[in-house]
Parts: C-alpha cells; structure tokens; sequence
C-alpha cells in the first residue's frame, strides 16, 4: 500500500516546524515517529499535501527533572520512556503504559508527543497521562502556552492543538512510589486495547479509561466513590458511567462497559487504593 | 528527492518520491530483498531492518526518514560463509519452517539481544511480540534466540 503523493519538509527546530505549519496551512501534517499517521496514509484515510517531518528534532527528546515534575521531551521515544531509570523512581506508571504500547520495533520509533497529538482513544499513553493529571507546553505562532490534558482531548483524533502548534512537552507529576496500575486488555500480542483501566494514587486515586468514548476519559464517578470511602469493588462499578463505548468486531458496548468494571476493580487492587 | 544512507555499509543513494517506504528503497531501489513484504500494516515484523542499530518495521517509514541513517538488513549479517550467531541459532534449532518470517526475525532477535543479553523465555516471547510467524513455529524460534543468547542450558 502506497500512501498518496505529498511534498516532504523536514524540521530542524520547533521553531522551523511552527513556521512551515503556519506556511502550509490545513494542507500540513507533523510527522513525528509515524506509527499512527503512516498507517492512515497507507489507507489514504488521511492524505496529507505536505508532511512536516519533526523526528529528528533531537533537543525535544529528554526526560527531566523539572522541580516539582518530570518534563518530558514531546519527541521522546516509547522505548525511552519505558527504560527511564528518572521515570522509574518518579513516575512509574508511565514507564509501565510505554511498555505496554504496540511491540518493540514500534517503541523505537513511535513518540510520546505523537501518541497525545493523535489522540486516539484506544492509545495507551492518552489515557494514563489523563489519570497523572499532565501539563502539555504548546508551541505556535503566537508563542508558547500550556494545556491541562483534561482541557486536551476533546473528540475522536481532536485535540486542542491549533493547525499552527506543535506539542514541545509532557510534564507529569512526581508520584514517587506511589501505586499504580495498567489493566490493558486485548485478544492479540502487540494489539490495541479493547479497553483499558489506568489507576495511580497520588493522594487521592485517579482513574482513566482507554478506549470507552471518543477520547481517553477519567472515571470521575469511580474517584469519587472511592473519595467517600467505598471499596475498590464498589467504587469500580461505576466504572462505565458516562462512557460511549463502540461497537466493533472485538466487542459490544455492554461487553467494554463490563470490561471497564472489572479491568477498573484489578488496577484499584493492584494500585492499593 | 535524493535520499542517501549507509545499508550495510555501503552507500545508498537514490532519486525517489517523498512517499517511498523506505522497505521499498531496500527492494526496489537497492535491490535487496532480503528483507520481505508481509502484512503491510506494521503487524507482522517480515519488513524489520536495523535502524541505527534498533529494530524497526520498514513498511511503516519512509525512507526520507532514514536519510543519512545506518540500515542493517539480513543480507548484511553474516560475515562472507561465516553465519551471524544468530542465523547459526536459528539454522540449528531448526528455527523456521516457510522461511518467510525469518529475516524479520532474526533482525528483531539482533535488536532484542543487544537490549538484553541474557533473556528468559518469557523475555523473548515478550520482545518478538511484533514478529508473526503463520507456520506458528514460535517453539523452535523462542529455542533459537535463547540458544543465540547462550542462555538455553
């Protein structure tokens, strides 16, 4: 499959990258590690003019220690958030969501800044970024500006970046050893989930869902539930509440909003919340 | 556009269009088709090449994006007659049954045991989770990355 024809501008800077979008228009689309947008171009379900190449800006790729949070380089590889020894002590869960994200050959080329960009609501990292309660800095032609990732994703592959703006980086909180969990479930190796179920305590539990709507979702009714002081099971099955889950051929709505329920209830018990 | 990079070891420059694949600058542009054409949807692994010395799928790149990059296929391996250790594992353990998976496989397993070494099976099973093999000869092929790894007594 042959993606259709389009010119190639490669970035040497997020500078360089907001100033060829604000050239290219609607026409233009970043490519980071292309794990999401190569495949839609090889269907022709996206086509763009001009593809705006902004892998090899190589100083947005870092995980750092930021003070009172990690920043993390938006170019910054799956393969490097998983083995980050600064992620390890500080903010396990997303080492443990990066691991989980497609196979190795995709970690090695596939970016945290790309993932959140897209934002699809089967991806893995979205979500957990949703529970951890992130920053994401934007950068466009009228300079830089951050985004609550609760402000972020706002419908199917919509995100509150403007045509003009490029993600620079991810600042997630410090959660030390807190505890945490990922509950993906898919029928295959290397696939997406059916849904999933993010929970990290950090004072209070947060729950995100992967999956159960057009974007990555909190589970608000499961926090507070747990917030009154209900049991991990009693709070998990309010799991699907105000969720839209698909049908697809892997599974019903009833079937994801079942599996909201139960996959919520092991990631709050193995959490320890 | 021009697109040049370094495929084991030599140089590969050619005039071709932005959308290449840069599995189709390795066959069509660099005559090296070793590395296979599966699924064309980064499944199945049958395209992973060496990028910069990591596993990637070449169906889900373009070669524009490995511009000035050091590529490493299966023909760049083995060393004149002299097998890779871990082609030679996987000649022994008898580690493919059509072959069609096996270049991808063996380059995966390369990525793998440069990241770790010393792997369990459980390790191998997780690490060539984006290889499929439709013969379903994972057995022998798990058997061979642990014997190339030295860790299968």
């Amino acid at each position: 499959m042959i993606p259709a024809s389009f010119d190639y501008v490669r970035a040497g800077s997020a500078d360089e990258a907001v100033a060829a979008l604000a050239q290219h228009g609607d026409d233009a689309k970043l490519l980071a590690g292309g794990m999401s947008l190569i495949p839609l171009m090889k269907l022709r379900l996206a086509t763009p003019g001009v593809l705006v190449d902004v892998g090899r800006i190589s100083d947005l790729s870092y995980v750092r220690d930021g003070g009172d949070h990690v920043a993390i380089g938006a170019l910054t590889r799956h393969r490097d958030v998983e083995t980050s020894e600064l992620l390890r002590e500080q903010c396990g869960v997303l080492r443990a969501v990066a691991a989980q994200v497609g196979d190795n050959q995709v970690r090695h080329r596939g970016t945290l800044g790309g993932s959140v960009s897209h934002g699809d609501p089967a991806s893995d990292l979205p979500a957990a970024l949703l529970a951890l309660d992130a920053t994401f800095v934007v950068r466009g032609g009228g300079g830089e500006r951050t985004v609550a990732a609760s402000d972020f994703f706002r419908g199917f592959l919509e995100t509150a970046l403007g045509p003009d703006e490029l993600l620079t980086e991810i600042r997630v909180p410090k959660t030390g050893a807190s505890g945490f969990s990922y509950q993906k479930f898919n029928r295959r190796a290397q696939d997406w989930a059916i849904v999933g179920a993010v929970a990290v305590r950090n004072g209070t539990t947060r729950v995100a869902l992967v999956n159960m709507g057009t974007t990555p979702l909190r589970a608000s009714a499961v926090e507070q539930a747990l917030a009154s002081g209900a049991s991990p099971t009693d709070a998990s099955e309010h799991a699907a509440e105000a969720t839209e889950p698909t049908a697809d051929l892997n599974a019903s709505p009833e079937y994801r909003a079942h599996l909201a329920r139960v996959l919520t209830r092991r990631a709050l018990e193995e959490a320890g919340s | 556009m021009r697109v040049s990079m370094t495929v084991n070891g030599q140089v590969q420059d050619h005039d071709v269009e932005p959308r290449t694949l840069l599995v189709q600058f390795l066959r069509e542009d660099s005559h090296l088709t070793g590395t296979k054409i599966g699924c064309d949807t980064s499944s199945c692994g049958a395209c992973t090449v060496l990028l910069d010395g990591e596993s990637v799928k070449s169906c889900t790149m373009f070669a524009a994006q490995a511009d000035g990059a050091n590529v490493t296929t299966i023909e760049g391996l083995a060393d004149g007659d002299q097998l890779h250790p871990v082609q030679q594992a996987f000649h022994e353990n008898h580690g493919l049954q059509c072959g069609f998976c096996t270049a991808g496989m063996v380059m995966a397993t390369v990525s793998l045991l440069d990241e770790n070494p010393t792997p369990t099976e459980h390790d191998v099973r997780y690490g060539l989770e984006g290889n499929l093999c439709r013969c379903t000869g994972y057995h022998n092929i798990v058997q061979a990355v642990l014997a190339a790894a030295g860790s299968d007594r």
